[in-house]
This record gives structure tokens, C-alpha cells and sequence, in this order.
């Protein structure tokens, strides 16, 4: 999409650039908030707004994979709960700060082991996804839980909180350099050549937008389709460490975010039945959802505003996407 | 000796985007009498009987019910006027009875309630009319009648409907021989009765046992028409009578054929039955055949799409196991689909990223997108540049191209691999006449380079003209083999029955 051939300069050169609408709406929406509010060009201000949205954003990237094959998961908001509220916190509850160094591969082993079971009930028992995660969603809900017992029993030691809280200070240029900024230009890179630089990221597509062709062609669809939910389901764990750093922890911290990333991934342009999708017009995405909500806080509006919000983009944006590939002809 | 005819369409042409489907046809039906219209896969049929229910609207001609011009709209108008069609896929809502179906849509009712009574009762007295009221209650599930009870309610409700014409598309192609047998009392009762009967068939056993007069239809246009039943072989030379044209390659000299890469012993499955197959190095092997005669479910075994449950497949002298396609590709065996936008694009990705997808499912799944063990992007580029794949930029979504460049896209996707067994199914399916020939060449192009290629193919003058060597099946058999000096003729007798093949 965003490569032309050099063989053909002259019929490229004739069509308008492809700009995904996304990015002209992030920055819409940015010089709206600066308007609003002009403390938001300091540093410290869009510093604080990216470490907000780094979360969500590499939780959307993650999403996308499944998203690009063909499927939905809804388990990526109980993934982070439960990782972060039970593993995270109630078995740290001796607040060893050492303990992050083997917390947070048991975190990311739960995750493998969640991504898995969603692929292979998807893949093997044929159970829609839609379907297969919103079951495992309510389960990783119950268990968390009952676990933690309602309420999560220590504390995240500091050394935890360090990806989603620490701020490199005196950074030339910008001043404040949070860790969590860099946790998402490093794993978003990740997905990005993942998604557009690999083999992989080929046949995730080719799954998502014909199965049938691709069996036929070749690819090993089924493990290519577990493979995507093992992304999303590790993104997962990767966004609750850095959300728990961020804020205070609760059994229901991940809740509303399984759908707060698929959103992303639509105002990215991502079809939501599979085949098309681009990691950086979802991480985009996810900053636009996170400016609109800024927004309406600055304007005053509380939080049921914003999930009728976020349930009209979501539907907005389909509709809208849909009725463009059917003017394309599909 | 047969009154006016209740139906009749003149002049009567439709083309759609690059194909010319009709060119001024004429047919006439009568009441009181079965009128068999014949003709190969593709030679219009279907589309003639759309345009007199209503699914399309002819660019030309009229069509006149009782002697008045009608312009359907829609399908309910033909329906309205007494035109009932009944195609091969049945339109019954399978959780339903048979009486819900007979009525589905105008339901009685009484004070405001559907009259459950009143269509039992109804359905009886129409299922009486026929005599097969012993075979079929009102009150059964459509999903537990078998295929042939399942027409029976269809042609049913066409009854009930006041049919004056009733459309059967192949009618006996899901049906055994004594099913066939109470269809033919069906329609001769129904003809008895003073309803006009469109018949549409390739199987000359048939028109011959049921029709009273015969149209053929050819490339869109009638090559013959009979007021009286002549001999199968008359009917089969108007079906097929053409001259092969110029743009086949020259077939294989003796020389250029070598070893058998691919055989098949003994091989069945659930729709296969003891396969014996050889397919040689530099050999183009058409395999002709009705629908459902095993062709493509033979294509599909070998492929591992289907495999075999029985018997043994050998690769150049090595016993395999195909048990997936990914097998078979990494085996050497390659598949084009007749069904290309179901089965073989992936149409929002690009033309380069359809050709590359086999070669990227087979390289490293980490390693780079464009630069693979199998080939490269430029690779890539030059083989689509090879088979003139017309795009605006290989970049371009697959969706936009013609279905002849998909096809090539296709082909170059395979090429890419060099598999030693390419099997075609319907190659030139949906595509211009002018890359027809270069796929017809492209496939000796394979074969002169050592492969076995497999072709599946409906077109008899496809067949003839681009194999070394036919196979025709029939019932989930090989029934005949050819050289290519074959007739048409020959292979359609063989494929329908009616005479069994020579052995080549």
C-alpha cells in the first residue's frame, strides 16, 4: 500500500498519495487539544499524553494480528488483569523488588498459554472467536477474582512499576523521556516489521482475507491463526505492565480495553473481518481515541459520555469502511 | 398438432462485461409438451432460463407468455405469470415441512392466523395429483426427505402455484436410476395434464426417453432445433460441431514425453473408485467429464485438498502420502482452482503478494517478505512480466485485475516454485479468448520444461485441443481413454454412458 513500483513511475505518479485519513485526524485532534489547552506543547505535556496512550497502543498493535487473520479477541483486557492483579500484585505480595525479574516472564508465560488455548479452540474446534474469547474473558475474570479474592492483596514493587511510570529527565530537546514512550516505539517497531516486513505478516494477511485460497496456496493456516492470538494475548501482558505502573491496580483494571483496541484498530483502517490492517495507523488510532477523550474531559464530560463515544466510533467507523468497499466494488 | 406455444422468446441477446452470452435465440414451448434444451457447460442455457424467470433482462429480443410481451422485473413477476423454475440447487428452507414450503410466502390464513389445516390439506390434494402423496407428508421436515423427494416438493409447489411452464435444470443430476424413472412419469403426467416443460439436459438418454421436440444451443447461439426427436448422435454433433481453433500449440511429439512422475493404483475415496492414473513428464492430460463425474474430486486427492483413502500414489517412483496441500506443494504438485476467486485469490492483497504467497508460505515465516529460497520480488516482477499480467502496478489489489491477469497472477504464483505436477481445473473459465491461447501455450511451455500437467476441463473443444492424452470419468471413475485424435463425439458418449471409451 504504501510502496509503488519503480517500473511504473508515471501511473503512480498520476494517483493521489494514499495519506490513511487516521493520521490527519491524530493531528486534528492534537492541535484541538493544544488549543484547548496550550500546556499540552510543553514537553511535559505531550510527554504525559503519549505515556497515557503507550498502553492501549501497543495493546491495539497486538490486536491487529488477530484482527488482519480474520478473528476478534475479546481476552485481552482479562489477560491484563489477571497478570497484572493476581500474578503481578497478590504474589508479590512480599514487595521484593527483585521479583519483577522472574514476574514478568511468568506474566508473559500466562499469556503464551492464553493466546494458545484461544488459537487452538478457534483453530481446532471451530469455535468463532468472537465467541471462543468472550468465553475465555469471562473465565480469566472469574479467576482473577477469585484469586485475588475480590481485591488485590500487595503492592507493585518499584523496579514493576519502572516501564510504566519512570521519566528519563534532562533529555535534550524534549526534557522528560518516559520509559513507557520508549516501551512503545520499541515493541511497535516490533509489530510493525512483524506485520509489514515478514512472511508472516503476508500470510496473516492471506488468512484473514481469503482461508480457503490460502489453504491452498500453501499456508499453514492454522499456525499462522494460533500464532496471531499468541501476539495479542503477550501485547496484552506487555500493556498491563505498563498500565500497572501508571496507575493504581483493580480487578477490573483491563475491562473495556479488549474493545478500546479494536477500536483503534478501525479508526486505523484495519477491515474488521480480516485482511487489511497496518500497525502504525492502529497506534495512531489509538492515540486519536485517547485525544477525543482528552477532549471531552478538557470540555467536561464525564465518563458514560465517553463510552457512548467510543461505541458511535466503533459503529461509525465500520459503517463508513463498509460502505467504502462497497462503492470499491466488493 | 400442438396449439400455440404458451412461452415463446425471440431474438433474444444479452452479453455481459466481455462475453457475449446470447446472440438472438429463439425458443418456442408449447402446452402439452417437454422441449429439451441441450448444450455444454457454458453454452447459454442458463442463462436463456434467467432471462425468461425474470433474473435478467435480455439487451434484445422479447419474451412473449400467451402471446403478450412481458418485461420481468424481478423473478415474483415470472412467477406470477406461471413460469416455475426448478434448478439444480434446490430454494427449499430445509427446517421447514413440505407443506411450510408449498406455501412459504402465502401462507392461508384465518381470522388473522396461519391455517395449518388448510395447507395440509392442500399439499395432499397436489401431492395426490402426481401419485407420490404415499412418499412425501405434509407434515416431514424437508431436511429428512431424500434429494429426489426434496424435487418432488420443489416441482410441488410449482404445481400449486399454477404453473403454466415449469423450468427443470438437469433435473436427474443428483438423481439414481429408479429416481430418474418417477421423475419421467412425473413429467409425462404433467405434460398430460397440458403444462408446458422447459427441459434442460446434456444427456441424450433422456431427451430421447421424455422430450417431444429438441433446441441446441452453441456458444450462445441455436445451431439446431428438432419438431421430432432425430438420433442422440445428431443432437451430439450440434452440441459440440466446431472447429478446433488455431491458437492451441502443437501437441507433444512422442520424443518429448518421458517417465511417469505421478501414478495412482487402486486410488479411491468417498468419491473416487480404483483410480488407476500415470501421468508422464512432458504430458498435457485432459480429463473430461460431467459435473460430478470425479474429476476435480481426483484433482483434489492428489493435491491432498481430498486425499485418497485407498490405494497407492507414487512421485517419481517414490510411494507418497498427501494428506494436506501443503504436503503436495512440498511434494511438487501444484494447484490452479477452477473456482479462482473462491479458492485461489486473495483479493485485497496485491498482484505481487498473490504471486508470492506459496513461495513466502514455504520460506523462513520471520525471514523477509520480498526476498525468499524459492524467488525474489524482481523475480516475481519478471515472471508476472513474462505471462503479461496487465495491471496499472503489481502493487495494485488483486480485486481491480481482469479474471484472465488473475489467472496468470496464479500461474506465476506456481511458476515460481517449478512444481513437477501442475494440475488446471477449468484454466480458461470466465477468461478472453485471446488469453485462452496463452495459457494454452503457457501449459506446453510447462510440459516442453519437463512437468506432468493436469487439466480439468468442461470444454470439449478445450480438451481436444490442448491434451496429449484424454481421460474421461464418470461416476467417480476413469470409463475411458483417448489420444487426441479423438472426437468430441466419442467423449461425450463416454462421459454421459452411452458407449464406453476405447482404451487408447
Amino acid at each position: 500500500m504504501t510502496e509503488q513500483t519503480a517500473a511504473r513511475p508515471e501511473v503512480s505518479r498520476r494517483r493521489l498519495p494514499g495519506v490513511n485519513p487516521v493520521y490527519v485526524l491524530v493531528v486534528a485532534l492534537l492541535l484541538a487539544i493544544f488549543i484547548m489547552n496550550p500546556a499540552f506543547g510543553e514537553p511535559t505535556g505531550y510527554m504525559n499524553f503519549l505515556k497515557r496512550v503507550a498502553a492501549l497502543a501497543i495493546l491495539s498493535g497486538g490486536a491487529l494480528y488477530v484482527i488482519v487473520s480474520g478473528g476478534f479477541d475479546l481476552s485481552v483486557g482479562s489477560t491484563m488483569t489477571l497478570t497484572l492483579t493476581v500474578i503481578g500484585s497478590s504474589m508479590l505480595a512480599s514487595n521484593d523488588p527483585n521479583s519483577t525479574y522472574w514476574i514478568i516472564p511468568l506474566m508473559l508465560g500466562i499469556g503464551l498459554v492464553v493466546g494458545l488455548i484461544n488459537g487452538l479452540v478457534v483453530s481446532y474446534l471451530k469455535v468463532p472467536s468472537l465467541i471462543a474469547t468472550l468465553g475465555m474473558m469471562i473465565t480469566l475474570n472469574g479467576v482473577a477474582f477469585m484469586w485475588s479474592g475480590g481485591a488485590p492483596r500487595g503492592y507493585l514493587p518499584d523496579t514493576f512499576r519502572f516501564f510504566g511510570r519512570f521519566n528519563i529527565s534532562d533529555v535534550p530537546l524534549i526534557g522528560i523521556l518516559p520509559v513507557a514512550v520508549i516501551c512503545l516505539v520499541v515493541f511497535g517497531t516490533i509489530l510493525w516489521w512483524g506485520m509489514h516486513r515478514t512472511n508472516y505478516g503476508r500470510m496473516l494477511h492471506a488468512i484473514g482475507d481469503n482461508p480457503q485460497a490460502a489453504r491452498l496456496a500453501g499456508v499453514p493456516v492454522q499456525r499462522v491463526r494460533i500464532s496471531a492470538f499468541v501476539v495479542s494475548a503477550l501485547t496484552a501482558v506487555l500493556a498491563g505492565v505498563i498500565l500497572g505502573g501508571r496507575g493504581g491496580v483493580s480487578v477490573d483494571i483491563g475491562s473495556g480495553y479488549e474493545l478500546q483496541a479494536i477500536t483503534a484498530a478501525v479508526i486505523g483502517g484495519a477491515q474488521l473481518l480480516g485482511g487489511r490492517g497496518s500497525v502504525p495507523a492502529t497506534i495512531a488510532g489509538a492515540l486519536a481515541l485517547e485525544a477525543i477523550f482528552t477532549l471531552l474531559n478538557l470540555i467536561g464530560l464525564a465518563q458514560p459520555v465517553r463510552l457512548v463515544v467510543q461505541g458511535l466510533i466503533l459503529i461509525g467507523a465500520v459503517a463508513l469502511a463498509t460502505y467504502q468497499r462497497k462503492r470499491a466494488g466488493r | 398438432m400442438i396449439d400455440a406455444p404458451v412461452i415463446e422468446m425471440r431474438g433474444i441477446s444479452k452479453s455481459f462485461p466481455g462475453v457475449k452470452a446470447l446472440r438472438g435465440v429463439s425458443f418456442a414451448c408449447a402446452r402439452g409438451e417437454v422441449h429439451a434444451l441441450c448444450g455444454e457447460n457454458g453454452a447459454g442455457k442458463s442463462t436463456l432460463i434467467k432471462i425468461l424467470s425474470g433474473v435478467y433482462r435480455p439487451d434484445a429480443g422479447e419474451v412473449l407468455i400467451d402471446g403478450k410481451a412481458q418485461h420481468f422485473s424481478h423473478p415474483q413477476n415470472a412467477l406470477l405469470a406461471g413460469i416455475s423454475v426448478i434448478y439444480q440447487e434446490f430454494s427449499l428452507l430445509r427446517e421447514r415441512t413440505v407443506a411450510q414450503n408449498l406455501f412459504l410466502g402465502r401462507e392461508p390464513l384465518k381470522n388473522g392466523i396461519i391455517d395449518s389445516r388448510a395447507m395440509i390439506t392442500e399439499t395432499q390434494r397436489v401431492l395426490a395429483l402426481f401419485g407420490i402423496r404415499h412418499r412425501i407428508k405434509p407434515e416431514t421436515l424437508v431436511a429428512d426427505l431424500d434429494v429426489a423427494s426434496q424435487q418432488m416438493v420443489e416441482i410441488a409447489k410449482a404445481i400449486s402455484l399454477n404453473a403454466k411452464v415449469i423450468v427443470m435444470d438437469e433435473p436427474t443430476a443428483a438423481l439414481n436410476e429408479a429416481e430418474c424413472e418417477v421423475l419421467f412419469a412425473l413429467v409425462d403426467r404433467l405434460r398430460a395434464s397440458g403444462t408446458a416443460i422447459v427441459y434442460i439436459t446434456h444427456r441424450m438418454r433422456e431427451v430421447t426417453r421424455i422430450a417431444n421436440r429438441v433446441t441446441v444451443i452453441k456458444d450462445g447461439e441455436v445451431t439446431a432445433s428438432f419438431d421430432t426427436v432425430p438420433a442422440p448422435e445428431v443432437i451430439v454433433r450440434a452440441m459440440v460441431g466446431r472447429d478446433i481453433s488455431e491458437y492451441y500449440p502443437e501437441p507433444a511429439a512422442p520424443a518429448e514425453i518421458g517417465k511417469p512422475v505421478l501414478t495412482i493404483a487402486g486410488g479411491s475415496n468417498a468419491s473416487l473408485r480404483d483410480i488407476d492414473l500415470e501421468l508422464r513428464a512432458g504430458e498435457i492430460v485432459g480429463f473430461a467429464g460431467l459435473q460430478g463425474a470425479g474429476r476435480t474430486a481426483l484433482a483434489m486427492a492428489i493435491f491432498g485438498a481430498a486425499p485418497l483413502t485407498a490405494g497407492t500414489m507414487t512421485l517419481d517412483g517414490k510411494t507418497v502420502r498427501l494428506l494436506t496441500p501443503r504436503d503436495a506443494i512440498r511434494a511438487g504438485i501444484g494447484m490452479l482452482p477452477g473456482d479462482r476467486k473462491a479458492s485461489a485469490l486473495v483479493l485485497m492483497q496485491s498482484v505481487r503478494d498473490n504471486g508470492m504467497l506459496t513461495a513466502r508460505s514455504f520460506a523462513h515465516a520471520l525471514g523477509r517478505r520480498n526476498s525468499n529460497r524459492f524467488i525474489g520480488i524482481e523475480g516475481m516482477d519478471g515472471l508476472l512480466d513474462q505471462m503479461k499480467v496487465r495491471a496499472p502496478s503489481y502493487e495494485q489489489e488483486m480485486r481491480f485485475l481482469s479474471g484472465g491477469n488473475q489467472q496468470k497472477a496464479i500461474v506465476a504464483r506456481w511458476l515460481a516454485l517449478r512444481p513437477k505436477v501442475l494440475i488446471f481445473i477449468e484454466p480458461t473459465r470466465g477468461i478472453d479468448v485471446d488469453t485462452k491461447a496463452s495459457i494454452y501455450h503457457l501449459m506446453r511451455d510447462l510440459a516442453r520444461g519437463g512437468a506432468a500437467v493436469m487439466m480439468v476441463s468442461s470444454d470439449l473443444p478445450e480438451i481436444l485441443g490442448a491434451s496429449d492424452r484424454i481421460v474421461v470419468m464418470r461416476d467417480g471413475r476413469i470409463v475411458g481413454q483417448f489420444d487426441r485424435t479423438a472426437t468430441e463425439a466419442e467423449l461425450m458418449l463416454a462421459a454421459t454412458g452411452e458407449a464406453a471409451g476405447v482404451a487408447a
